[in-house]
């Protein structure tokens, strides 16, 4: 099975050709949007973060933006520095520049301040962005895809209807040589008995169990109970009763291929091809920005109450299975998974569609988020800063 | 439409697929249960009764613990179930 994506010089295929405007630091940030919002097809990441971090959390935050630059869905990057933070440019672009995509740093420090960054890094980036515009897609397999796979703002037809949908889909891509990434760790909690048994290499399947632990572990070391968090309020409206509850209903998404392997938060996928897990926080916007750094190239995202998250640099498809927040949110969902539940429709037959439109929207169709320019970031962190 | 849906056999739940009234009556596997109370949609009625500290069983599963008596055709939710996962409030 085929589709048409735009090949890096490292061999993968990207699904997007964005030049990205990369801060290193949340002092560099308004300093990029500007830079790219001068050179249309320009793209910048919202980083509040990139200074004043214990080494591992710094570390963190720097595999997270340097996985986004490394991403195959980014052609070239531009890299924004203050000069003083905690990742510096030269060290950031470098690692880029593995890929041996085109890339450039600047440093606001050294350019004299914001006016001539802005300056320095438009003059930069408008050539990239031309060179960007002539490549065209070329034929490739889709076992080249990596998908992110979501689910927010649930409720209970989230399990029971779009997330075995997902679930479908991500089969279908898996069977046919693809990779798909199970994220949300806190939403394993109660669940992780059924999705360990699934694991092909015991060690893998102890790091996916211990991951799991230190999630819970956390939550319990701060005295409370998780449920004055998760689920989240809506989740309870909805019908969501406890974490168990929704853990159950969120594991569909992974369908039922073996998993290959259990990734720490925006770990690049490896080589070998498959179903993993990867440890990244409930909370949506951290947890897509943690496997897209991780190279997932599209996210499918399912949601019970409703949601608009999209991504800055991989599309992102929506899917509900509750008919009523179809009909309520038109803007924002792709995918109505609510006739299984209200017309008898069967979780094959949408799965069928969904996987139709990740392989259309692989060749360039918009889904909702990307057409209304949603780019939500976030970066999981370790610890406060300091 | 079924009025709800019953995942696994093991379940002493089950998911309303739309909104039940008090009085209401729902067949679940060839019975019929009465609702106790007002059950908005998607939320979940109990087809059992459950002891205080009996486990609720859904998708075959263990989805929390009661906290009081739960009788057949009530609501189940915040209020009559907690989790037993994340309980930092209960660690010495």
């Amino acid at each position: 099975m085929k589709i048409k994506a735009y090949r890096r010089a490292n061999g993968r295929f990207g699904i997007r050709n964005h030049l990205l405007v990369m801060p290193t630091s949340v002092c560099a940030t308004a300093t990029a949007e500007r830079i790219a919002a001068l050179v249309p097809g320009a793209v910048s990441i919202p980083n509040q973060h990139g200074c004043c971090q214990i080494d591992s959390d710094l570390s963190l935050t720097q595999k997270t933006i340097v996985g986004f630059g490394k991403n195959a869905n980014v052609g070239a990057v531009l890299v924004v520095g203050l000069g003083c933070d905690g990742i510096q440019a030269d060290a950031a672009a470098a690692e880029v520049a593995e890929t041996g995509k085109p890339v450039k740093h600047i440093v606001i420090q050294e350019c004299g301040g914001t006016l001539k960054a802005i300056a320095k890094g438009a003059e930069l980036a408008a050539p990239m962005a031309r060179e960007l515009s002539m490549q065209e897609r070329e034929e490739c397999d889709i076992s080249e895809l990596i998908v992110g796979l979501e689910c927010g703002g649930s409720d209970p037809t989230s399990g029971l209807a779009s997330n075995p949908t997902i679930g479908f889909a991500s089969t279908r891509l898996i069977d046919n040589g693809g990779s798909s990434i199970l994220s949300e760790t806190t939403e394993v909690i109660g669940a992780e008995h059924l999705l360990a048994a699934r694991f092909t290499d015991p060690a893998q399947r102890e790091k996916f169990l211990s991951l799991v632990k230190a999630v819970e572990d956390r939550a319990i070391s701060l005295g409370e109970d998780l449920r004055s968090g998760q689920p989240t309020p809506g989740n309870k409206v909805g019908g969501l009763s406890t974490i168990e509850e929704k853990s159950l209903g969120c594991m569909y998404k992974a369908g039922t291929s073996p998993f290959t392997g259990a990734l720490d938060y925006a770990e690049s996928v490896p080589d070998e091809h498959g179903l993993y897990f990867m440890d990244t926080p409930g909370q949506d916007i951290d947890s897509i920005t943690g496997m897209v750094a991780g190279g997932a190239q599209l996210v499918i995202f399912s949601t019970g109450r409703g949601t608009p998250t999209g991504n800055p640099i991989a599309p992102v498809i929506k899917i509900t299975g509750n008919p009523e927040t179809y009909e309520k949110m038109p803007d924002n969902i792709d995918i109505n998974a609510g006739r299984i539940i209200a017309e008898g429709a069967t979780v094959s037959q949408i799965g069928e569609e969904l996987f139709d439109m990740m392989i259309e929207v692989s060749n360039g169709r918009m889904p909702s988020a990307e057409s209304l320019g949603h780019r939500e970031f976030g970066i999981f962190k370790l610890t406060g800063t300091f | 439409m079924n009025s709800i849906i019953h995942v696994n056999e093991k379940d002493n739940v089950v998911t309303c697929l739309r909104p039940l009234s008090k009085g209401d009556s729902v067949e679940v596997e060839g019975k019929s249960i009465t609702a106790n109370a007002d059950i908005p949609v998607f939320h979940k009625m109990a087809i059992a009764s459950i002891e205080p500290g009996g486990v609720c069983y859904k998708y075959g599963e263990v989805i929390g613990d009661a906290t009081e008596a739960i009788g057949i055709g009530d609501h189940v939710h915040l209020h009559n179930i907690e989790s037993t996962r994340g309980r930092g409030d209960k660690q010495l």
